[in-house]
């Protein structure tokens, strides 16, 4: 379930990557690169898994089953964090110091 | 149990590498652009750059693997970090990161080296595709 939310969130990030123009200005690309990166690994864990449980691995208990899907949401969310924190670091827009100016 | 500490270590060691190779590669850029007194534009993705994707898709992975082995209890805030060396299990996490950390690794190091042979190809098209009087 945690492979699978991965590998979601990696295609649709990367296709707002490709489809929208100014998508590397506003650092999707961190995103790509975190989702493949981490889909990558758990594709190779599930790999070890299904070696060592065989066919049982595709039936997990509901209990687990919830507890991946809530893990997987959690990984999405902590990669958006790590991203919109370096998006507003960066602030290629220059959004940001717009705000602070206007304060001061 | 410490598996995303394979990639991690790799990572590390692909972004020593990147920093040194993109220092030479400028230092070679300055060089060209004196002697031949001209700047020339080169197509080619620089080489420090195709490590940076390597690296990135490491440190990315490693970044939410460790915060799965902090949410299954895996890693911890406090010394020794790892519940399985506290535990006495350390033999078992050492044949792990053996087995399934040096896997994700060379996974991931086998899709970048697609990603670069594809990228490779594109640019020797792109060049290809070019016309005549651009190449001079």
């Amino acid at each position: 379930m945690t492979l699978l939310i991965a590998v979601f969130a990696a295609v649709i990030a990367t296709a707002v990557w490709y489809v929208k123009p100014d998508a590397a200005r506003h650092k999707v690309g961190l995103l790509v690169w975190m989702y493949w990166g981490a889909a990558l690994m758990w594709l190779v864990d599930a790999v070890f898994e299904f070696i060592e449980l065989k066919a049982a691995y595709f039936t997990p208990e509901p209990a687990d089953m919830l507890n991946d899907a809530f893990l997987g949401l959690s990984v999405v969310a902590l990669a958006l964090v790590v991203w919109i924190v370096v998006l507003l670091v960066k602030d290629p827009d220059g959004r940001v110091r717009d705000a602070l100016r206007r304060k001061k | 149990m410490a598996c995303f500490a394979v990639p991690a270590v790799e990572a590390i060691a692909v972004t020593a590498v990147a920093y040194i190779l993109q220092k030479k590669e400028a230092a070679r850029s300055l060089q060209v652009v004196k002697t031949e007194g001209a700047e020339i534009e080169d197509n080619k993705t620089p080489f420090s750059k195709k490590l940076k994707w390597l690296r990135n898709l490491l440190f990315g992975g490693a970044l939410l693997l460790a915060f799965e082995h902090v949410w299954h209890g895996e890693v911890v805030p406090w010394f020794p970090f790892l519940t399985a060396v506290q535990n006495g299990e350390a033999a078992q996490m050492l044949h792990e990161m053996a087995t399934v950390g040096v896997s994700m690794a060379a996974l991931i190091t086998l899709v970048w080296v697609g990603m670069v042979l594809v990228t490779n190809a594109l640019e020797k098209r792109a060049v290809k595709l070019q016309p005549h009087s651009a190449k001079n």
